[in-house]
């Protein structure tokens, strides 16, 4: 593998370094009048990379010539379903944002520029196949991710954010760190592939202690119970464009890092680790489904949700199967949907001034005062309660097929139950939109773009996509196989 | 003489130090951060004793890694603390209370 080959691999993500290179240096001659081409810049970077990381995932990329810079990097199938998802939400993030912080004065170019270099460190990290790549992806994400939510210097709520989501951040890439310490002291590697060879014969003391304190970080990085209190805090903080990105395409790299960390380097081992995952799962279903329900704060309750889906997702990953991890992609890609889905609508609810309304009180009557939006909203909230013919259920479906085949089903009758109580929160968006005596508050008018994100999520939920399952079950299939051949 | 467990001792108290240190401390944020860089710290004490005792490289180049991001994550942290110091006029842990729920 020389270096030629490794650069032809990596072009998408080369694409996001040089763009992100050059509109820094845009923004600081540019200054806040260049906010504008550079979140159109940033956007169509992200579609080129988009649309160069497609063609491996339909060929479904898998096998050695997917290893790129000496085993560090494996740009495989896997690596790019993931991707999709991650550009596909970090645009949406970059085509709301102007119109939220316009208003407050606040559209400076640095946040699209942010927002590609979180890209492109959720791009490392789906692809990492080696301890140091997984770490710099990862610190390369959380450090854009730290400013982000401390974007809105003037806000009190947003450096509160900001300095919440920095400390424990700090602490959890310091606790999965010393976990990848100990794993390279006790196995003499930090390739995933090695790794595995070197725990296959069984586990010792410091190997395990070194798997413990990588899952424990990652649990932290993808918001799972018991690691999951800085979520509903960030969430709120941080200003709401930013919000559906953390809740979108972080999740996204990190549950694919975590699957591929878990199967390609802990795969022999994977007694050690199911119980574990299979705790955090039904911890976190239960805990995101109770924590909810006392909630006035949509984006907080949006936060409890995503905890909520984090666990459905890990169900898929304590199976320790390819089928798992392919029902996992699946359900990731619906929960993206429907992730932007709530959030733009949340961000479409403005009053007259143009004021973000965020609490229930607001959205009392909906249905009478906005139709299409409440409908709209109505859908999401359906399928995120996992009601069928939406896709939201199809999702659910899928993993809890996958769990049972794992001959896990007391963890799936436990996950089904505890989607019972979730319901619960979701039905009340419903209750106070349509049943509700109408307040009136919502007045101010969106504009196209968030009215087209709104409806394309709609659409991918709704039971139309039953037509493109086959399709996506096949992508996600394929993604999966290519886990299985880590050489 | 001064054996691999030796290092992994130094290095397991420091981590345990600095995780103590984020969560008993209530008084001030810059501690944090110290405690973070104490992580940090010892976690490459761990990644170049390994290197040396297994005689690969591999750790010491993790380990210049890890100060590069180290670095990086204290001006970042610094610069958060900065804008919120601004805004309310503390960085007292027990003042970071504006959300919660």
């Amino acid at each position: 593998m020389d270096l030629t080959y490794s650069l032809g691999l990596v072009i998408p993500e080369l694409v996001l370094t040089l763009s992100g290179l050059v509109l820094l240096l845009v923004a600081a001659w540019g200054g806040n009048e260049a906010s504008k081409p550079v979140s159109i810049a940033a956007c169509v970077a992200l579609g080129g990379a988009f649309f160069l990381t497609a063609p491996a995932v339909c060929a479904g990329a898998s096998g050695p010539d997917t290893v790129a810079f000496f085993g560090q990097l494996r740009i495989d199938a896997w690596a790019g379903l993931a991707k999709l998802m991650i550009y596909a939400a970090a645009g949406a993030a970059l085509v709301v944002a102007p119109a939220y912080f316009d208003r407050l004065k606040a559209m400076r170019p640095e946040f699209a520029i942010l927002v590609l270099f979180a890209a492109l460190g959720m791009s490392i990290m789906v692809s990492a196949a080696d301890l140091l790549a997984l770490y710099i992806g990862l610190e390369l994400n959380s450090l854009a991710a730290y400013v982000l939510a401390a974007y809105l210097r003037d806000d009190d709520k947003s450096a509160e954010a900001g300095l919440k989501y920095f400390v424990l951040g700090a602490l959890a890439s310091g606790i999965l760190l010393f976990g990848m310490s100990l794993l390279y002291g006790f196995t003499g590697t930090t390739s995933f592939s090695g790794i595995n060879v070197a725990i296959a014969d069984g586990l010792s003391g410091g190997q395990l202690f070194g798997l413990i304190f990588v899952l424990a970080g990652m649990a932290f990085k993808i918001s799972a119970v018991p690691f999951h209190m800085w979520t509903p805090d960030v969430y709120e903080g941080a200003p709401t464009p930013v919000t559906a990105f953390f809740a979108s395409a972080p999740k996204v790299a990190a549950i694919a890092l975590l699957a591929r960390l878990s199967l390609e380097a802990f795969g022999t081992q994977a007694t050690a680790w199911q119980q574990i995952v299979g705790f955090a799962a039904i911890a976190s279903i239960v805990v995101g489904a109770l924590g909810a329900i006392g909630q006035q704060n949509i984006k907080r309750l949006l936060a409890f949700s995503s905890i909520n889906n984090v666990g459905f997702i890990l169900i898929g990953l304590a199976t320790a199967t390819l089928a798992g991890a392919s029902a996992m992609m699946i359900y990731l890609a619906f929960y993206v949907a429907m992730t932007v889905g709530s959030f733009v609508a949340l961000l479409m609810l403005k009053d007259a001034d143009g004021n973000q309304l965020e609490t229930f009180g607001d959205i009392k009557g909906l249905s009478t005062t906005q139709p299409a939006l409440a409908w709209c909203l109505l859908l999401i909230m359906f399928s995120l309660a996992g009601i069928p013919p939406l896709m939201g259920f199809y999702g659910k479906l899928v993993i809890f097929r996958a769990a049972v085949e794992a001959d896990l089903i007391a963890l799936a009758a436990i996950g089904i139950a505890a989607s019972v109580i979730g319901a619960f929160y979701y039905l009340k968006f419903i209750k106070v939109m349509f049943f509700d005596e109408p307040v009136d508050a919502v007045k101010g008018k969106s504009d196209w773009a968030h009215w087209a994100l709104l409806v394309i999520a709609t659409l991918v939920i709704s039971p139309i996509a039953f037509l493109g399952t086959e399709w996506l079950g096949g992508l996600a299939e394929a993604a999966a196989a290519a886990l299985a051949t880590a050489g | 003489m001064i054996g691999i467990e030796h290092y992994i001792v130094v290095s397991s108290i420091l981590f345990v130090l600095g995780v103590l240190g984020i969560f008993l401390n209530r008084k001030n944020v810059i501690v944090i951060l110290m405690a973070i860089e104490l992580i940090l710290l010892a976690v490459n004490i761990n990644l170049v004793a390994f290197s040396a005792f297994l005689g690969d490289l591999t750790g010491q180049v993790f380990a210049m890694f890890v100060l590069t991001v180290a670095a990086a994550e204290a001006a970042i942290g610094l610069a958060i603390l900065v804008i919120y110091f601004r805004r309310r006029g503390t960085i007292a842990v027990d003042d970071i209370n504006r959300m919660k729920g």
